[in-house]
């Protein structure tokens, strides 16, 4: 077999890994329904739209400018609380693991953090925060930071102590036994906690903004689609946060790939 | 002078070193020899300032390097980043030199995950080598080397002119050293010589 043939059956194989799950829940949500729409004499759209259906109500909302504008300002919204918990996170383990007085202060606080249900976070922030547009930034990010902070902490924790010693030994220095011991070893802890916490922050902030009805907003537009009983763009708008999520979420892949080097 | 004198070094209830003392001229190179587990290494650790003592005292030339039993090579750096990263900035230069010394030219972009045993043991040697200081002390040098190759690295290492102390368990490799130190333990008592 020449290289080039191995190649096109390597990309053969990543395509059809994509298309024949998909093809195969997309023929199940198809069949399931066309068996509620038996069931509802016609009204099946209104409990469970077919998939066609949803891409042509798709289709349509792409074609309005509003739609690329709550699309955008939501994932700047959303990606922006996430930013803030993960540095929030990260620098709060970074606080815990080095110094004993930020453990017994922060360690508490952040096991509260995660203790608290969202709906909580929500109505508490909403009657805090200055404008609507804030909350599901701010509840993205309070979702985010003790994922953060558990698995960097983990990290700092797991760092081989074998390789610190050796790195006093061989008079490294803080900032160098930092990059060159400390970061390399955090990176996959860092990276699996951005990866959970990406998924959080987008349900957490889109419920947020279901709740609070920021102007422009993916969930604002989850709500109307509910209370007016359109629910193909209840699902067109869902497989948008879907969508976003996943790109996100590959864009942090080609990012980590980067930092940690494949090299190895 | 390389002087230890009463130093006691208990793990847990297991006494390692019993108020041991050792004196060693400051110059070639000294090899302990004795079984596993006898605490050599310990000893290597105390000479190094790595291993806390109970009590006594040790005189030591200035800055001891220790090559630790394990490897301990960072997985993400490359071959001459391993050694870049030990030495000053003015003297980065002299990377291949000590990659020379041990026999590992033209692998400077390689990963540690790529190297042999023997390759992993000697980079690690060499990263050692080039931290420099007033005594070398090497524990288990040549662990997956081949005794012709190690005798070679010991004669290179010799010409540094800095006093080493090793141990090792290769006939060839302790043949090679000025002087031998048979130790017994644990825990040890009295170094004979």
């Amino acid at each position: 077999m020449t290289p080039s043939t191995t190649s096109r059956n390597n990309t053969l194989r990543r395509l059809l890994r994509v298309v024949i799950p998909l093809a195969f829940w997309l023929g199940v949500w198809q069949l399931a329904a066309f068996f509620i729409d038996l069931r509802t004499d016609g009204h099946g759209a209104l409990l469970l739209p077919a998939p066609l259906l949803v891409a042509g109500r798709l289709g349509a909302l792409a074609g309005q400018p509003a739609f690329w504008q709550a699309a955008a300002v939501s994932l700047g919204r959303i990606f922006a609380g996430f930013a803030g918990g993960v540095a929030a996170g990260a620098l709060a383990a970074v606080a815990t693991s080095a110094l004993r007085g930020a453990d017994w202060v922060l360690t508490p606080a952040v096991k509260v953090i995660r203790a608290v249900p969202v709906a909580s976070f929500i109505v508490l922030v909403l009657l805090w925060a200055p404008t609507t547009g804030m909350v599901p930034a701010i509840v993205a990010g309070l979702m985010v930071l003790p994922v953060l902070w558990g698995n960097v902490s983990k990290g700092i924790a797991q760092t081989d102590p074998l390789l610190l010693e050796a790195a006093r030994a061989y008079r490294f220095g803080r900032g160098k036994t930092v990059r060159l011991v400390y970061l390399p070893s955090v990176l996959p802890y860092f990276a699996s906690g951005c990866a959970t916490g990406l998924g959080l922050a987008w349900k957490a902030g889109v419920a947020a903004e279901v709740l609070c009805q920021p102007k422009l907003a993916i969930g604002t537009q989850l709500y109307r689609a509910k209370i007016t009983l359109e629910t193909p763009d209840l699902f067109a708008w869902t497989l948008v946060v879907i969508a976003l999520s996943f790109l996100l979420e590959y864009a942090l892949g080609l990012v980590f790939t980067r930092l940690g080097g494949g090299k190895r | 002078m390389i002087l230890i004198k009463n130093i006691t070094v208990r793990f847990g209830e297991k006494l390692v070193l019993d108020r041991f003392s050792l004196e060693l001229p400051e110059q070639g190179i000294t090899a302990l020899s004795g079984p596993s587990g006898c605490g050599k290494t310990t000893l290597l650790r105390v000479m190094a300032g790595l291993q806390p003592v109970e009590g006594g005292y040790a005189k030591l030339p200035p800055w001891p390097v220790l090559l630790f039993q394990e490897n301990r090579l960072l997985p993400w750096r490359t071959v001459g980043q391993h050694i870049t990263d030990v030495l000053p900035r003015d003297r980065r230069g002299e990377a291949g030199r000590w990659l020379a010394l041990v026999e590992l030219e033209g692998e400077e972009n390689s990963y540690p995950s790529a190297l042999s045993g023997g390759m992993g043991r000697r980079l690690a040697l060499a990263r050692a080598l080039a931290c420099g200081g007033g005594l070398i002390l090497l524990d288990e040098p040549f662990t997956g080397v081949d005794a012709p190759r190690a005798a070679r690295i010991l004669e290179r290492v010799r010409g540094l002119g800095t006093p080493v102390v090793l141990s090792s368990h290769e006939k060839e490799v302790v043949e090679l050293c000025d002087r031998v130190i048979p130790l017994k333990g644990p825990p040890l008592r009295q170094a004979i010589f």
